[in-house]
């Protein structure tokens, strides 16, 4: 049994020609993300910020969320923001952190269901108080710094520094624009989209590996070569892998974005967006950062040399 | 390439083999599962509350509170000591996390310092050369009672959540003064959150009819007495209006209680209670020489009533009433036999999560898995033809072996873990893909058949490793320091990475091998 689609040849695409545009456009990018988490700021879920998130399902049809409004603001317990949420019956209630501390919190809940009375189902409650809020942000700070040089340390120990500069460098690029992106759009910023986040990190990481493992491959192979026609030929060898993968990846994600139901909502947007920038920033970042950094040529054929004499190949 | 030790190929499949086995029981319900004998797996994943349905509650110990409790009970100890001795002192007051009081009289420092110690070894004291002394817990013994503290209140707080008759609920330490409490299948969990924020702590003390409440509060209010509120519990009295002076001593605490019940006097809703034999003896004493007295009721620092002594109470049992309800009674009665938490409780955090949406997210994760790992087939199937098909095979023991691990590890599956699943669907192909790809490099590059196929497989492996390491690191990290829904993603995400390792390489080389040496193809259909 054949494949039906194959890729025949190796392209030959100048992808160095355009690295420039890449620059230009990744500096943009990823200014502008800076500029908007700054200004417009991310849209923190209740887990960071504390707060009280309640989603209710009418049972009486369709909710009347002007009703539910009026009923939630007499109450005087904060501004209260309704938004439908997947079927017209849902309405995501999420009320801010009320003064005082972690105690005060508990209170509302009985008050909004006193409030809402019959004729809606309670189908998820949570309440997360100031203090454990601080501490997941510093948490989830840590883990992003954490990560990136953890990557960077790995791929410098696998590799040169050099390389582990550009894949640095790309990851904190997906990981900056993601970030961007969440501020943009004013989607829930939680803790399952840090986690998406760390994984956008793994991922796009990955991408990058691939094509360096190339790079370095074909140093040692072709060892005249200019460093620019070397980079261009690992990212074309590596193309069709880099399709697949991709599309892989990406036929897993939407499927959870269309059909995971909307609590994996922001997830999968974030995943989505990683995977794509994390491809471009594999082709248009972490390989031209490597010919601005050089790797030294010399040390890397030698470490081939090494890596024959000592390990032959398993089978 | 070509050539596999029996040893590995018998290995291979047993691995494949267990993994199928042990991911099975999770196709059927557990009352079949009941059915199976003991030798084969039962044991299914572990759904997060977030997928079943039930409440979660992180709770905080507050230790310091507890401390400083402690602290004002001893400084009648500490004053007793220091009058017994004759010592003058001036300013003995609990601040912060000490006592501090000074001495009148310098030279009699070491004197002081004498008495002092006698009082708790736990105390350290310290008095300076001008008599200004204070008198705190050793960093050694506020860790022990940090601990123990903990410790106590998660045994109290099992013991409430025990007598409200929730299942199978957990209830675990979290960092050195967290507990960690989760009810499946609770969707309202006031009745809880109200019954694990009471300390519940009851005692007998004595009304003072020798000064009246004004007087008391004008600030002539004797040091060995204290102004309590009335508890304001259905009454429709409010809050602070009426209080009681009584005497700090506790005649009698409700530590002593052996049990508690709630029931009826004149038709009104009443807890009875019954002491041990040491309270039961102090309760006759106290009440023989007080009688005509009132005594107050206290329950958390609030008086429920106080009645007059008419009697002494000799028989160790007694009935507290106080306008209760028939809910408020029993749940006192509850709290009671349970016992007091040693410390306050605040809730940090609370995740409810309805049957329903539980439901409806298992289905919706469900779904998108299963309509992700298809469209993963096919598209192989599309790029690849047979090899496409092996990989294929591959990934149905992936996903066998992740189940399996699940289940076996009794790791919780939570919805974002779905999530995680799926995506490792979506990766796990990506080892197959790095290896065909490069056997196919191998093939344009002029090799024979079995050579590409054994470059392409050895070529491919460092780069399937270093790339799979990066999500691992991810992983891990996710895991150390995320909490709740990030770990339960960070477990099937790194869990999925390494058994895709095991499957991708390994299972589709065998697939490889054993249709070369079937079929004795004469070129790759890739």
């Amino acid at each position: 049994m054949r494949p039906l689609i194959v890729i025949r040849r190796t392209p030959k695409i100048d992808f160095m020609a355009w690295h420039k545009v890449g620059f230009a456009f990744s500096l943009l990018l990823t200014l502008s993300s800076i500029v908007l988490f700054l200004t417009v700021g991310l849209n923190y879920g209740i887990d960071f910020v504390g707060g009280t998130l309640i989603e209710v399902r009418s049972t009486t049809g369709p909710a009347n969320l002007a009703e539910m409004r009026q009923k939630l603001d007499a109450l005087h317990v904060g501004e209260a923001s309704l938004q439908g949420f997947g079927p017209p019956t849902d309405v995501l209630i999420r009320l801010p952190r009320q003064p005082g501390g972690d105690a005060a919190q508990e209170q509302v809940v009985q008050l909004v269901r006193q409030a809402l009375g019959t004729g809606v189902e309670y189908r998820r409650v949570e309440v997360v108080g100031p203090s454990v809020g601080s501490e997941l942000i510093r948490a989830g700070v840590i883990a992003t710094v954490l990560a990136l040089f953890a990557i960077a340390a790995y791929i410098w120990f696998r590799f040169e520094w050099q390389f582990g500069v550009g894949g640095m460098i790309s990851t904190l690029h997906d990981v900056v624009t993601t970030v961007g992106l969440f501020a943009l759009l004013q989607l829930e910023f939680n803790l399952t989209t840090l986690a998406a986040i760390l994984t956008v990190a793994g991922y796009s990481v990955n991408d990058t590996v691939v094509i360096y493992d190339r790079v370095r491959e074909s140093m040692r192979k072709y060892r005249t070569m200019p460093f620019r026609d070397l980079i261009n030929l690992a990212l074309n060898e590596t193309l069709s892998r880099t399709i697949l993968t991709v599309s892989t990846v990406a036929l897993a994600v939407l499927s959870l974005l269309f059909l995971g139901g909307e609590v994996l909502r922001g997830f999968s947007i974030a995943m989505l967006w990683g995977v794509v920038i994390g491809t471009y920033s594999s082709l248009f970042i972490a390989a031209p950062v490597l010919y601005y950094v050089q790797p030294n040529r010399a040390a890397i054929a030698r470490s081939g040399e090494a890596a024959k004499a000592g390990a032959p190949g398993t089978s | 390439m070509l050539y596999f030790a029996n040893w590995k190929i018998t290995l291979i499949c047993a691995v494949c083999a267990l993994g199928l086995l042990l991911s099975l029981p999770n196709l059927f319900s557990p009352s079949f599962l009941a059915q199976l004998p003991n030798v084969l797996p039962h044991k299914q994943v572990a759904l997060g509350l977030d997928l079943r349905g039930g409440s979660y509650l992180l709770l905080q110990v507050d230790v310091a509170a507890a401390q400083k409790e402690r602290l004002n009970s001893l400084i009648d100890n500490v004053r007793n000591a220091l009058r017994d001795a004759n010592i003058g002192y001036t300013g003995l007051e609990v601040e912060g996390d000490a006592i501090t009081f000074a001495i009148r009289e310098p030279d009699r420092i070491d004197e002081a310092r004498q008495a002092l110690r006698k009082i708790d070894p736990d105390l350290t004291v310290e008095i300076a050369p001008d008599g200004s002394g204070t008198m705190r817990f050793s960093t050694v013994a506020t860790e022990a009672r940090r601990r123990q503290a903990v410790d106590q209140s998660i045994e109290i707080i099992r013991r409430r959540i025990d007598e409200t008759g929730t299942k199978e609920p957990t209830i675990q330490r979290e960092g050195s003064d967290r507990i960690l409490v989760q009810l499946p299948g609770v969707d309202n969990p006031e009745h809880v959150k109200a019954l694990l924020g009471r300390t519940a702590k009851l005692t007998f003390q004595l009304v003072d009819t020798s000064v009246s409440l004004e007087d008391a509060r004008r600030g002539r209010l004797p040091p060995s007495d204290e102004i309590l509120p009335a508890a304001d519990e259905g009454r429709g009295v409010r809050a602070g209006s009426a209080a009681y002076v009584v005497r700090k001593r506790v005649m009698v605490g409700g530590d002593t209680l052996v049990d508690a019940q709630p029931t009826f006097q004149n038709n009104e809703p009443v807890v009875s209670f019954r002491f041990d034999a040491a309270g039961a003896k102090r309760f006759g004493e106290a009440t023989r020489e007080n009688v005509g007295k009132p005594f107050a009721i206290v329950l958390d620092n609030k008086v429920i009533s106080a009645p007059v002594i008419r009697e002494p109470i000799l028989g160790g049992s007694g009935i507290i009433s106080g306008s209760f309800t028939v809910q408020s009674a029993s749940d006192l009665a509850l709290l009671l036999r349970a016992g007091a938490l040693p410390a306050p409780i605040t809730i940090l955090e609370e995740r409810t999560v309805g049957p329903d949406l539980g439901a409806d997210s298992i289905h919706a994760g469900a779904i998108a898995s299963i309509v992700g790992v298809t469209l993963v087939v096919v598209f192989m199937i599309l790029f690849y033809g047979l090899f496409g098909i092996f990989a294929d095979i591959a990934l149905f023991f992936n996903l066998c072996l992740m189940l399996g691990s699940l289940s076996l590890l009794g790791a919780t599956l939570t919805l974002p873990g779905i999530a995680g699943i799926a995506l490792t669907m979506g990766m796990a192909v990506d080892a197959n893909v790095l290896i065909y790809e490069r056997i196919r490099e191998e093939v344009r590059g002029g090799r024979t058949m079995l050579s590409s196929l054994d470059a392409g497989f050895k070529r491919a492996f460092g780069t399937i490793l270093d790339s799979h390491v990066t999500t691992l690191v991810a992983g891990f990290l996710m895991f150390w320091l995320g909490s709740g829904p990030v770990k339960g993603f960070a477990v099937t995400l790194s869990i999925g990475v390494l058994t895709s390792l095991f499957s991708a390489i390994l299972v589709t080389r065998l697939l490889i091998v054993t249709w070369l040496r079937q079929w004795k193809p004469k070129a790759i259909p890739i």
